[in-house]
């Protein structure tokens, strides 16, 4: 698309809304967010930047074959489900652990839930760009 | 807790991820795409062990007791289907080793045919109504990647139609779901049993009924629901042909099946003449359709209806032996109709071609596929000593059995006639493709000429599909003490929901 | 409220039968958003709007007003899923125009070719 204020807007609104996406990805667990919605706004900024410039240039702002990225996502959130079996849970068990933790407050709690979401995040960003890639260098 | 059937769930999806993963290398991705089948079939041979010796393995993901999270349960029956399906699945693996061109293995064929196998493995496993829906989902779009890979107009036509109705019968799924939790205020398979058999004269109930009875029947290709399927299955490679055939109109049947018995256990009695007249309308369809059809891949398209119609027979009679004879046919079908396909995709090399007319010379090209072809349509006919004999025998015992009643007259009535009528088309792909002469093009090798080179991979697909259907036919009473033990499990669905929730069901439930 | 969103699924669903019952594909696409939107009202419906049941809630706390987390689990499940297979269909409607220059359903016989042109086509086959 050829626009000055959209290019202009474009690479601003990228980095706040990556950004966006990961605060968004971190406080899931217990809050309104978590690994698909914020999956899901990184891939808009991906869509703002592929519309704003081009695909070529969407390609190298990602770096990875957005399939790949899907692909990776999609072993980490499997692979955090195994996890458990190292534990001796069932499968998809959370394992937790509290960093830094007192009497008062549980302190900083990780978890494999985290990093299921994490899969989750990369699988959403890159199912959704490779569609939008897809799509657009289809038209071109 | 058992592990096994997550290990079940998970090694098709891990195949998935690694063929995806892997370098866009044709015979690499093939060869990681049947050692995941072969993983997945000996993990299926040990969990339907250990079930058949120790009862159901039932695992709660994430440690969440049964009717709050999502319960996976490998019963008889969920057991033996997954063995089922990992059989076929290795043998369509090592079939598209040398049937799939370069362009479809490098935009992840190997990988869309594990997601399919996942959805399948899921739907089996599940104990869960949603999680039905979810696995269905995997398996549909795992499907459609399959539909529309290398798309030419008619393979673009077909997965048009096939996918538009599909996603019709999703969301008419996905409404009932609704309804259902609603209703039963839980998703829970075993949950659900005694919630539903608590109500009475349940209006409400037939309504839920009758949406999911739509939506599987889409997916099964039943009698007036049936249209996509000979409109997109001839248009796809026939390695797909063959995995479609084996696998997605019987998680359907699977579906009504479980969901009939453990939900609507009440209602589906009294649907019962209406689904006996929706068996014998499928079946009559389905052999109208290969009566008539003139284009071979098609024929193939139709034999799958008939075989829905005969698991359809043995589910609406609902007696166990019923149940226990459309188990039987379950697994005889899906090895006879991926064996069918295949024999047609080697055939298309040597003389088959899209039309009958125009076929012919295969078994003088090729007499070991012609008698591979005149096991397989033997079996799909029921003459003794197939495995179809058996099948079908197991058919009219229960049909003469003290409870069937008239339903069991008109079964026997249907299959006989359908049974004799289906004969017919598959001795007319004898008489067309494999005894004529030759057409132009395909003339029988001069001396001196190479012959038409066949991989060893697809042989040996072909071989084991025909060697265990053969196997069955030989020797019937272990596959028929599983479909029995399967049958008494789902009709008796007291067992089941005792292993999943841990308690007592509550007495005439 | 509860009457009020089955009117808008009974309009909804009334809309995407008549859409789809159209030989247009790119009608039956809309068809198949708005009854995928029908579906996740029903679930809405279905598991109770208003936060009637409480599901997980601290005992220590029966005041605690918590709506059914199940149906919102669900109905977010089936908007994923939703999302992506409308996307699927849009891709394949898009294909669909580019390769047969039509969107009517009519159009496309290609997988299925008309009877009569199957027939005559056989008849002039000679038998061998």
């Amino acid at each position: 698309m050829n626009s000055v204020v959209l290019t202009t807007v474009a690479r601003l609104l990228v980095g706040v809304m990556l950004l966006f996406s990961l605060f968004l990805l971190w406080r899931g667990h217990n809050e309104p967010g978590g690994g698909f919605i914020g999956g899901l706004v990184a891939a808009a900024a991906f869509v703002v930047y592929t519309l704003a410039t081009s695909p070529r240039e969407a390609r190298a702002l990602l770096h990875a074959d957005p399939g790949l990225v899907a692909v990776i996502g999609l072993a980490i959130a499997t692979a955090s489900g195994l996890l458990s079996a190292l534990a001796g849970k069932a499968f998809l068990s959370g394992l937790w652990v509290f960093l830094g933790a007192s009497e008062t407050s549980k302190g900083l709690a990780l978890g494999t839930p985290l990093i299921f979401d994490l899969g989750v995040y990369l699988a959403v960003v890159g199912g959704v760009a490779a569609m939008v890639l897809a799509l657009e260098e289809s038209e071109s | 807790m058992s592990w096994l059937p997550v290990a079940c769930l998970l090694t098709p999806l891990l195949t998935a991820v690694a063929v995806f993963g892997s370098p866009r290398n044709r015979k690499l991705r093939g060869l990681l795409s049947i050692g995941g089948a072969v993983v997945l079939l000996l993990l299926a041979i040990w969990q339907l062990m250990r079930v058949s010796s120790a009862g159901a393995l039932v695992v709660q993901p994430g440690g969440w007791k049964a009717p709050f999270g999502i319960t996976l349960v490998a019963d008889n029956l969920a057991a033996m289907l997954v063995l089922a399906t990992a059989a076929i699945a290795v043998a369509i693996t090592s079939f598209a080793l040398h049937d799939i061109d370069e362009f479809r293995a490098e935009a992840g064929f190997d990988g869309f045919v594990h997601v399919v196998l996942t959805g399948v493995v899921g739907a089996f496993l599940t104990g869960d109504v949603f999680n039905l829906y979810v696995w269905f989902e995997v398996m549909l779009i795992g499907s459609f990647a399959l539909m529309t890979l290398g798309a030419g107009k008619r393979q673009l036509d077909g997965a048009v139609k096939y996918i538009a109705l599909n996603l019709v019968s999703t969301v008419l799924m996905l409404t009932a779901i609704g309804l259902l939790h609603g209703l039963a205020g839980t998703l829970n398979l075993a949950d659900l049993h005694q919630v539903m058999a608590a109500r009475e004269n349940d209006s409400l109930a037939l309504v839920v009924g009758a949406l999911f009875l739509v939506a599987f029947g889409i997916k099964a290709a039943i009698f007036p629901v049936f249209s996509w399927l000979p409109a997109s299955y001839h248009t796809v490679p026939i390695t797909v042909s063959a995995l479609f055939a084996a696998l997605m109109t019987k998680v359907g049947i699977y579906a009504l099946l479980r969901i009939g018995t453990l939900v609507f256990g009440m209602e589906l009695a009294s649907a019962a003449s209406l689904m006996m007249a929706l068996a014998v309308l499928t079946l009559l369809m389905g052999v109208a359709g290969a009566l008539a059809e003139t284009s071979l891949r098609r024929l193939a398209a139709w034999q799958v209806m008939i075989s829905v119609g005969f698991l359809l027979l043995g589910v609406a009679l609902g007696t166990p032996a019923g149940l226990a004879a459309a188990l039987f046919y379950f697994v005889h079908g899906m090895l006879a109709k991926a064996a069918l396909l295949l024999i047609i995709g080697l055939g298309e090399r040597v003389g088959m071609a899209e039309r009958l007319a125009e076929s012919g010379g295969v078994a003088q090209l090729k007499p070991w596929l012609a008698a591979a072809y005149l096991f397989t349509a033997l079996s799909l006919a029921g003459i003794p000593p197939t495995a179809g004999f058996w099948a079908k025998l197991a058919f009219v015992e229960a049909g003469l059995g003290a409870d069937a009643g008239t339903a069991g007259t008109v079964l026997i009535v249907a299959l006989v006639v359908a049974s004799l009528l289906g004969l017919l088309p598959l001795m007319r792909i004898w008489n067309e493709a494999f005894c004529k002469p030759s057409p132009a093009g395909f003339a029988p090798a001069a001396p001196g000429q190479v012959p038409i080179h066949t991989p060893s991979a697809s042989i040996f697909a072909l071989v084991s599909l025909v060697g265990v259907s053969a196997l069955i036919g030989i020797w019937p009473t272990l596959l028929h003490s599983l479909a029995e033990a399967a049958a008494v499990g789902i009709s008796t669905p007291a067992e089941y929901v005792q292993v999943v929730l841990g308690i007592k069901p509550e007495a005439g439930s | 409220m509860t009457a009020l969103l089955c009117l808008l699924i009974a309009v909804l669903t009334a809309t995407s039968v008549w859409l789809m019952l159209s030989r247009s594909l790119v009608r039956f696409l809309f068809a198949l958003v708005l009854v995928s939107n029908v579906a996740n009202l029903v679930i809405f419906v279905g598991g109770g709007l208003e936060p009637l049941a409480p599901a997980l809630v601290d005992t220590a706390q029966p005041d605690l007003v918590m709506a059914n987390p199940l149906p919102q689990a669900l109905v977010l499940t089936a908007i994923v899923i939703g999302f992506g297979l409308v996307a699927f269909m849009l891709v394949l409607a898009l294909s669909s125009w580019k390769v047969f220059r039509t969107v009517d359903i009519d159009q496309m016989r290609f997988a299925e070719p008309e009877p009569d042109e199957a027939t005559t086509s056989q008849l002039e086959e000679p038998r061998a």
